[in-house]
């Protein structure tokens, strides 16, 4: 099982045995978030593992890529599980949660249209909660070395010797 | 081997930065057996150091000390704290310039002349002409070893320079190649040819890319007559009862102040530090600021008419492989008020990798569309545009007195309004990016607001008069004969041009002037 932090040993059948899914792909058990398939699961210490799940789908509404894992989003928001941002995240959690009950849906994470996730995100635009998270997702996605790959990007060269001799000119079609 | 100069050696040129400007003057004061202490805010970085990570290389050299903006520019809501992008160490910034070096057009130099009154425009003409730089312009060519000047050839276009010329072509573009670059296509000067490797911005890890860092520093140093001390932040010029700048006030890495006495004083700390510098080196004689007469020290701050296109395309361009700058249009660089702009612009190729192109793209930019462009990274090729903006008196660097910097100085504020001729000029550049590479099958095409300014320009202008500016056209100040600018703020306008080139020039020119006046003890 690919774990961003420990889950202990415990068996991925374990894992879902004891958690609930709560949105697209995510589930939440007692002091952690995981995939719905128990694929990676991490450990929230200072916010609870729902308000952490709707992070996660928070970030994906933000920039969403189909083609790349909640674990990398899961790892982009990590970062908001501290002393220090517990308070904001519970404030922010809540502001997302009653804007969409105000638009008839239990939560923010039972939303089931990415469209209407998006615009419940544009109706709190301006908030510091929201710009810190977007902020944050800047460098805390696409900074990640891991999604590279699945942009195309190579990253750095100089120690394979640039591209002098690895295709920095090898556009076929154009 | 490095010279050492004693902190009261009052015969020493003290030159404030290491860049195109400070870092060249350094070395050609000191090839002609000039006394020469460089001052240089930041930290010795070599090609070692580089890091090809863009956000790592960021954080390594870039100048971020506090700043403030104001003004109708995206910048300062985007980047509100960082007006410009451009380097704190050895080399100042050209550690990470692209390497573009093109020669001004004779009518840049007047363009109050040929521009005619332009409103909202506070044009001048240069006190110099083009011929008068020529042979210092060669210079500079063969210093930097500049592509497709002194028989070195073109270097080879990469994939996003294919898709960039193809596009052209079918425009109907004619000078389109693969530019004017100091990047060595060949070996020379000790130094390697390129190789390809990208992050041109982020230091050349293999020294094919001219700077003054690992170039005319260790070439000025080598002579004995050069002493550099590095994390030497200049707080304040000093002068004397009648008015001569005596030395300068700095602050060293672990903060103690000392007192370099000197003969002369050159300022090349970019457009944004040189004018603050002398801003805050108000005296009761100078209550303005030094050189300050005629109340232009700061204003007229330019960064050149900047923005971006970038494009997807159905099939992969790769285009980070290889030369960030790869290849350059000058087609539009031509002045031709029936676009409805006066000055021109060039077009030169861009890339970003994938860290850079999240925070650049679209500044604040989130949601499906922004994650869709995203997803076609790999397929995108990209241009930069880069063209010739008017200064405006209220464009300006101020002391903003409620935000201090790490010694309690008062921080610069850096205000832009964009004038409508950058405006107009900008919405034509965007057209044409579009449909160049419209002309070769993009499927989206994304107009991209200008970057944090890595040419800065204009603040300490070069003036005939005294009345219209700071600097004659030697760069030294109207008001005070044994004080230098040396870098970019000399700039009367900005022509459409990269601006490095024609600091090099500027700063080679000076040295010989400098060493003249010494010598006949005018100064």
């Amino acid at each position: 099982m690919e774990t961003i932090t420990s889950s202990k040993g415990i068996s991925r059948r374990e894992l879902l045995k004891r958690c609930m899914v709560v949105g697209a792909g995510l589930a939440v058990g007692t002091g952690f978030v995981a995939g719905s398939t128990a694929a990676w699961a991490m450990e929230t210490n200072h916010v609870t593992p729902s308000e952490m799940a709707t992070l996660i789908q928070m970030a994906r509404d933000i920039y969403p890529h189909d083609h790349i894992g909640d674990q990398y989003y899961a790892a982009a928001v990590k970062g908001f599980d501290s002393a220090d941002s517990k308070d904001r995240v519970a404030a922010g959690v809540d502001a997302l949660n009653a804007a969409a009950q105000g638009q008839g849906f239990a939560n923010y994470l039972s939303v089931p249209w990415e469209r209407d996730r998006a615009s419940i995100l544009r109706g709190m635009e301006q908030s510091a909660f929201f710009q810190t998270m977007r902020g944050n997702l800047v460098t805390g996605l696409y900074n990640n070395k891991e999604v590279w790959p699945f942009f195309g990007y190579e990253g750095e060269s100089y120690s394979k010797g640039g591209y002098i001799n690895r295709g920095f000119d090898d556009i076929a079609w154009i | 081997m490095s010279a050492k100069f004693d902190l009261t050696d009052d015969g020493v040129v003290v030159v404030i930065g290491s860049g195109a400007g400070g870092g060249v003057l350094s070395n050609e004061l000191a090839q002609k057996g000039i006394k020469v202490v460089c001052l240089e805010a930041g930290g010795r970085h070599l090609p070692q150091d580089y890091q090809n990570d863009e956000w790592g290389s960021f954080g390594q050299i870039s100048w971020l000390d506090a700043r403030t903006t104001s003004g109708d520019w995206r910048v300062a809501k985007d980047f509100s704290g960082l007006p410009s992008w451009i380097v704190k160490a050895v080399g100042g910034s050209t550690v990470h310039w692209a390497g573009a070096s093109l020669r001004f057009q004779e009518h840049e130099f007047k363009t109050k002349t040929v521009y005619g009154n332009v409103q909202g425009a506070n044009l001048l003409d240069w006190p110099i002409g083009l011929s008068e730089l020529e042979p210092y312009y060669a210079k500079a060519e063969a210093k930097m070893g500049v592509t497709r000047t002194n028989g070195i050839p073109g270097l080879p276009g990469n994939n996003n320079y294919k898709v960039f010329e193809a596009g052209a072509k079918k425009l109907g573009y004619k000078q389109v190649h693969t530019g004017n670059m100091a990047i060595n296509s060949q070996p020379r000067g000790g130094r390697p040819g390129c190789q390809q490797v990208g992050f041109c911005f982020q230091g050349c890890k293999f020294g094919a890319k001219w700077s003054s860092a690992y170039v005319d520093i260790p070439e000025g140093e080598a002579t004995g007559n050069l002493e550099v001390r590095t994390h030497a932040h200049v707080l304040k010029i000093e002068h004397d009862k009648t008015g001569k700048v005596t030395g300068v006030l700095y602050a060293d890495k672990d903060g103690n102040q000392h007192l370099q006495k000197a003969r002369v004083v050159a300022v090349a700390g970019n457009s944004i530090e040189s004018p603050r510098l002398l801003l805050n080196s108000a005296s009761t004689m100078f209550p303005d600021g030094l050189a300050n007469s005629s109340g232009q020290v700061g204003r007229n701050y330019m960064r050149h008419m900047t923005a971006s296109v970038y494009a997807s395309f159905p099939e992969p361009v790769r285009f980070w492989r290889g030369t960030t700058m790869a290849g350059i249009i000058q087609d539009e660089a031509r002045h031709d008020p029936s676009r409805g702009f006066v000055g021109g612009y060039e077009l030169e190729t861009l890339a970003l990798g994938v860290p850079f192109m999240a925070a650049f793209l679209n500044p604040g930019g989130w949601g499906r569309e922004f994650a869709a462009a995203m997803d076609t990274y790999e397929n995108m090729a990209g241009l930069w545009i880069v063209g010739e903006d008017m200064p405006q008196e209220t464009n300006r660097v101020t002391l903003n007195h409620d935000v201090k910097d790490q010694y309690g100085l008062p921080a610069p504020n850096v205000h832009f309004d964009d004038h409508p001729n950058d405006t107009a000029m900008r919405n034509h550049a965007w057209r044409q990016g579009a449909a160049l590479y419209d002309a070769v099958g993009a499927t989206q095409t994304y107009p991209t607001p200008p970057y944090p300014s890595t040419h800065n320009l204009g603040t300490n202008r070069m003036s005939a008069k005294a009345s219209d500016g700071v600097v004659n056209k030697w760069g030294q100040t109207h008001d005070i004969s044994n004080l230098f600018v040396s870098d970019g703020s000399q700039f009367t306008t900005g022509a459409a041009e990269n601006p490095t080139l024609t600091i090099v020039t500027l700063a080679i020119r000076q040295a010989d002037y400098i060493a003249k006046e010494m010598a006949a003890r005018t100064i």
